[in-house]
């Protein structure tokens, strides 16, 4: 436990000036393993998903990545900080819409969402550009939110980053002229191609390893396992929290951004309640404290409910098909869910990384 | 103004019965109950013979309201027991995050086992009718249901009160929410307690679960997570473990709804919940250990 905490005090001390830097290369040296693993894994997938050419699972395999995006931008702020936050999924939304904004039509926008700003209402960019203004945007909120929020540490943050979800909800479930209330916005162009998104969730997982290795990262993990201690040796919680807070509302927004794209509509009950519970029980069966966890859940949870579906339309064994009833996949998932949990409460990964010596811990 | 005021208890009533399910479980073994919502509209859903027909065949919902009442609390009581017994009873050493997250799990499965018996649609059903008349107290027209909510919200509160106070099993339950450990040691059964403590919950749920399907007059899959929310965020801003805490913060929580429905421009109307859930933040910056904090829930170093 007091692990990170004695390696943030290690390069605290004023006379290691000098050394910060070598130990700092040879701490991303030790663990730069675990992001490459990780992208490779997902490059594997989008290989075998190419190779197979089939247009739905091509589909699938594009909302796994925006998944992935999205656990792990979650997994920035919860991993490191250790307080659950059930308000990123806001994030997302802000990234969607302004998404949105950024690329339908501009015939279209000035028809269906009137109140946007004339400069808005005349600019279209191209999807990629769109995607990091969007992250920015989200990183801007992040940053307004965090100021307040990261005061509070426990459940009473859970519960106001809750509220600042249902804010956000709300605001953009009624505010008709800018974001369409709780009708669909659409004429989003979509991109129907894997890369892209593989690309974000690459990115998405090099920004959580920069972020962790990087001193502000290393003082967040301290002050999780000890916050006392990482107090009293100087760590300023909640600006840290606020670092994370920042980092991970960036990245919501690009998988906001990406997600728009994917599926080409918006509406704000998208990114709500269902959103939230799916990604947060993605990274805890993975393993909150893990980024390699919240990829493997990510992989893991979204594989098992793609052969609940298979099962639930159909499978032709020999002679005769067997199909479960409808329903029955979301229960199977929720019972398997549950099981998992009680067999490792810690998650599949606990705090453990992948790497190729399996059982390092996450240091 | 009458009609505000009862409008804002009666609201606020639901709001307190709700995070006082919640509050009870979270006081004796410190899980955020996310499946709180699905046992009300499991308990509404008990009303009715499953089908998946738009019209709601009426099962338990004929009998006389004596026998419908003790019916639907035995249904919350029984299936709040049962999901202890056959999930949180896994997860006792487990750490909140799991225990949240499983009992979202959990949710999800009484949810669509709803949902496979009786589809997604919401059915309407007329439960007690006679209750939705109107009666006029003091110049204003009120339902006599909004008057009977509140004057069974207190009598809940008044009777869990004493039963807090006066027996041996409330006794323990108070000590088992102080210190669970210490409480054992001196020989409350564990087990005991925390299936009390459901089984308190789930009635809690089901006299919710009554009360809205007698003032909607729908049943929606959906309908127990509105309400749960609110009474989570009561749950927390009352202080998490104080029951009392719990309770005024659903009345709160009430009175700020209907306030500010009365109060806001008709412009930022719509807006009202996000003022309401802004209020929440900032109760919670000045106070997040919660309006009335529990003893034995601060962080100890």
């Amino acid at each position: 436990m007091g692990a990170a905490a004695s390696l943030a005090n290690s390069t605290v001390p004023s006379a290691a000036v000098a050394e910060r830097k070598p130990a700092r290369f040879a701490l991303a040296r030790r663990t730069v393993l675990t992001p490459v693993l990780l992208s490779l894994l997902l490059l594997a997938i989008a290989l075998i998903t190419v190779m197979t050419g089939s247009r739905p699972f091509n589909q699938t395999v594009i909302d796994v990545f925006v998944r992935v995006i999205l656990v792990v931008g979650l997994y920035i702020f919860i991993g490191n900080s250790g307080v659950l936050s059930f308000g990123h999924i806001g994030f997302t939304c802000l990234g969607a819409y302004a998404a949105a904004w950024l690329t339908i039509n501009p015939m279209m926008k000035r028809g269906s969402l009137p109140g946007l700003p004339e400069w808005l209402l005349e600019t279209r960019l191209p999807y990629w550009q769109s995607a990091v203004l969007a992250a920015l945007f989200a990183a801007l909120a992040a940053l307004v939110f965090g100021r307040v929020l990261m005061r509070l540490s426990g459940i009473a943050a859970s519960i106001a980053t809750f509220a600042m979800l249902a804010m956000i909800n709300t605001v953009y479930s009624n505010w008709e002229s800018v974001t369409g209330a709780t009708s669909s916005v659409v004429g989003i162009p979509i991109v129907r191609v894997i890369w892209p998104y593989l690309i974000g969730a690459v990115v998405a997982i090099f920004i959580a390893w920069a972020h962790a290795i990087s001193r502000s990262g290393l003082a967040l993990r301290a002050a999780r396992d000890e916050p006392t201690a990482a107090a009293a040796s100087g760590v300023d919680i909640p600006k840290e929290r606020l670092v994370a807070f920042v980092v991970s509302g960036a990245v919501m927004g690009l998988g906001g951004a990406l997600m728009a794209h994917s599926i080409g509509v918006v509406t704000p009950d998208t990114f709500y309640l269902g959103l939230t519970f799916i990604t947060l029980s993605m990274l805890v069966i993975g393993g909150m404290g893990s980024l390699s966890g919240g990829v493997v859940g990510v992989v893991l949870l979204s594989a098992l409910i793609q052969a609940l579906r298979w099962l639930e339309a159909g499978v032709s064994l020999g002679e005769s098909t067997f199909a479960l009833p409808k329903g029955v996949q979301e229960i199977a998932l929720g019972v398997i869910m549950i099981v998992i949990l009680a067999l490792r409460p810690s998650g599949l990964m606990g705090r453990r990384e992948l790497t190729l010596t399996l059982g390092s811990r996450n240091k | 103004m009458l009609q505000i005021l009862f409008d804002a208890l009666s609201l606020g009533s639901l709001y307190a019965l709700g995070a006082l399910g919640i509050a009870l479980i979270f006081g004796v073994m410190r899980l955020v109950n996310f499946a709180h919502g699905d046992v009300i509209a499991f308990c509404v859903f008990a009303l009715l013979w499953p089908s998946t027909d738009a019209m709601a065949i009426v099962f338990a919902g004929q009998l006389p309201w004596y026998l419908l009442v003790p019916f639907v609390l035995l249904c919350g009581a029984g299936l709040s027991v049962l999901c202890e017994i056959i999930v949180f009873r896994r997860f006792r050493q487990a750490n909140p995050a799991t225990m949240m997250i499983a009992s979202f799990a959990l949710g999800f499965v009484i949810r669509y086992f709803l949902l496979m018996l009786f589809s997604s649609r919401p059915k309407s059903i007329s439960l007690l009718p006679e209750l939705s008349q109107p009666v006029e107290i003091l110049g204003a027209r009120l339902p006599l249901l909004q008057l009977i909510t509140i004057v069974t919200t207190m009598v809940i509160l008044i009777g869990l009160t004493l039963f807090l106070r006066q027996t041996r099993f409330g006794l323990e339950m108070r000590a088992a929410a102080e210190n669970f450990s210490m409480a054992r040691m001196l020989g409350v059964r564990a087990n005991r307690v925390i299936m009390g403590a459901f089984a308190l919950s789930g009635a809690l749920a089901a006299a919710i679960a009554l009360i809205f399907g007698i003032q909607t007059g729908t049943l929606d899959i959906q309908m127990g997570a509105s309400i749960m929310l609110m009474a989570f965020i009561a749950t927390v801003i009352g202080g998490l473990g104080s029951l009392g805490g719990a309770v005024l913060a659903g009345f709160l929580l009430g009175a700020a709804s209907v306030i500010m429905q009365v109060m806001l421009p008709i412009d930022a109307r719509p807006f009202r919940d996000a003022f309401v859930y802004g209020a929440v933040i900032l109760v919670l910056l000045f106070r997040p250990q919660g309006l009335i904090a529990a003893r034995g829930t601060k962080e100890r170093v």
